[in-house]
């Protein structure tokens, strides 16, 4: 049986892959032979790395479009390299670009889209897509068969390895001359931030409805401060609109894989546990003895987040930490 | 103006989904069913654009009969008419199908804007409203945490991992909102009276020239091949706080190396 062709979207951070291309690429690798398209202005840059994570090829767009213009461009482009090439799979980390134009080129060209995924897997001549409902309480395996497949994996899903890998063969991409434009993306604003990425902080302090008032997440900042934590949140409190969805830990928001998760005032719905449970080791406040979240915490305080939070942070205090 | 708003009927996300045994689709006729409660913000950002432009919404969802409820609902808030589109074959459409469909019954309702949630909260796929913006032809302001229309220019504040961007589009045009974008409001009694009597189409596959063959479980191309439930952690100590829970969890981190 030939090999697979796999076709990953891959994306930049800066002049370098995103973390989460390289872990879509190294699940690539296990699936068949891999190539890899980058529709951005700075696409060559980034070559050497994504051969070393297994990209035989390059697919490498550089037009100015793809980064002025959100997903039209780059959906018109990724359609004609598919229709093209016919890859046996389409794999895409889920960002908030990849979804968009995931969902424009299985429309533009009739492919099924998996959403979510935590695996792919070969079954039969097919592949097969693994992912979570419910709040994770179940698993799900999806079968995947027509034309081109496309799988969009969650972040953190798999733990990316180089395989040292030559750098690949090049071939440049067109943008399609009756390409749409679309949505003009005006202007890029960055939040100012402090310490560690949610993503990627090692410890995340999360808050819920059990702070009461958005201004105690103050409190949260400073303890994450004091343990070179990020901070992160509920759905219900983003809802409310006391932090912006960026902050957002659950199904619906971010997957975080911290060594060290607090969850504060949160009672873990399945919406919310879905995104953590992944932590190795959990700390819970909360003053609902019955709380879900008390069922798949290490350490679990039933007490008001009010008064152990402050009282944490004096205790961090007086054993000379400072962040 | 004219606003369409895409709203789902969701089993109540407080209590826990059933899957039919034999072809492992979600349930969707029985028990509680409510409005997505990320739809409540769409809702509320397209009834606000409409007050703004002396417009109207439409509500529009595909789904069982049963989803004429959080129409209703849509309508109580504000919607003036609603489109549902209930076909027994569709039951098991995948996201694209969904897509085509919706996209079918917009292109007669023909808004100016389409305004939908980023994604639901029961199948969270979230590929919906860029797929009927890809279909329709328009263009697609996704995550928007803040909206505005001018005119025929719509423009949002897009989410992005560090901050947002600043995107704009002509109309017609798909928005999809994040939660916390604005502060839906609760159905009066007199909407709820109201809401009644709205105009509600029900148009049928064939009305919206979509082949049957093409929908539902024998039109997806995937399969759902197993269910299974997930490994739960165990849980650990629990501990009521009587002043000495801070010392506790600050020796926890010590003992994890985080201090």
């Amino acid at each position: 049986m030939a090999a697979k062709q796999i076709l990953v979207y891959a994306e930049l951070v800066g002049s370098e892959a995103a973390p989460v291309s390289l872990e879509v690429l190294t699940k690539a690798r296990q699936l068949g032979d891999v190539e890899v398209v980058v529709l951005d202005p700075g696409a060559l840059e980034a070559a050497t790395m994504l051969g070393a994570y297994g990209a035989a090829t390059l697919h490498a767009g550089v037009d100015e479009a793809y980064r002025q213009f959100v997903a039209q461009p780059a959906a018109a482009a990724l359609a004609a390299l598919v229709e093209q090439h016919h890859p046996d799979l389409i794999l895409f980390g889920a960002t908030y670009d990849a979804r968009d134009i995931c969902a424009r080129l299985s429309a533009r060209l009739g492919l099924t889209v998996v959403a979510n995924a935590t695996d792919v897997e070969p079954r039969g001549d097919k592949f097969a897509a693994a992912s979570s409902i419910f709040g994770a309480t179940q698993d799900v395996l999806t079968e995947l068969s027509g034309p081109s497949p496309c799988v969009l994996l969650r972040p953190k899903s798999v733990t990316a390895e180089s395989a040292a890998g030559p750098p690949p063969k090049v071939v440049e991409v067109l943008l399609p001359p009756d390409a749409p434009r679309g949505a003009h993306r005006l202007e890029s604003v960055v939040a100012p931030a402090s310490g560690p990425k949610l993503e990627e902080a090692k410890v995340v302090v999360s808050g819920g409805r059990g702070l009461q008032d958005p201004s105690n997440f103050e409190l949260l900042d400073k303890l994450a401060g004091l343990v070179h934590g990020a901070v992160g949140a509920s759905r219900a409190v983003v809802d409310a609109g006391w932090v912006p969805y960026a902050r957002q830990v659950g199904q619906t928001g971010k997957t975080v894989k911290p060594d060290v998760y607090l969850a504060c005032g949160i009672s873990g719905a399945m919406q919310h546990t879905v995104g953590m449970k992944g932590a190795k080791h959990i700390i819970a406040i909360n003053k609902d003895r019955d709380a879900p979240i008390f069922k798949l915490c290490d350490l679990g305080v039933v007490g008001d987040v009010l008064k152990v939070i402050p009282a944490l942070i004096s205790e961090l205090e007086s054993r000379g930490v400072s962040g | 103006m004219k606003i369409a708003v895409l709203v789902k009927q969701i089993p109540d996300p407080s209590g826990v989904g059933t899957l039919d045994p034999h072809t492992h689709l979600l349930i969707r006729d029985q028990g509680e069913v409510v409005l997505d409660p990320g739809d409540s913000y769409g809702v509320e950002a397209a009834l606000q654009v409409a007050a703004a432009s002396e417009g109207q919404v439409v509500a529009i969802s595909m789904g069982p009969e049963k989803a004429v409820e959080v129409i209703r609902k849509a309508m109580a808030m504000g919607a003036s008419e609603g489109v549902l589109i209930s076909d027994e074959r569709l039951r098991g459409s995948d996201a694209l199908t969904t897509a085509r469909v919706l996209a079918a019954a917009l292109a007669t309702v023909q808004p100016d804007l389409l305004i939908a949630c980023t994604e639901s909260t029961d199948g969270y796929t979230g590929t919906v409203p860029a797929a009927i913006a890809e279909l329709l032809g328009w263009p697609s302001l996704t995550f928007a945490k803040q909206l505005e229309v001018t005119g025929n220019t719509v423009r949002i504040h897009r989410q992005t991992p560090n901050g947002h961007d600043v995107v704009e589009a002509e109309l017609p045009a798909v928005v999809t909102v994040t939660g916390g974008i604005n502060e839906p409001r609760y159905p009066t009694l007199k909407g709820i009276v109201a809401s009644r009597s709205r105009p509600l189409e029900q148009p049928t596959l064939e009305e919206l020239g979509i082949d049957p063959a093409t929908v539902g479980l024998g039109g997806a191309n995937q399969r759902i091949v197993s269910v299974e439930p997930a490994p739960q952690r165990e849980g650990g100590e629990v501990i009521e706080d009587q002043g000495e829970a801070a010392k506790r969890i600050a020796d926890y981190l010590a003992e994890l190396k985080v201090i």
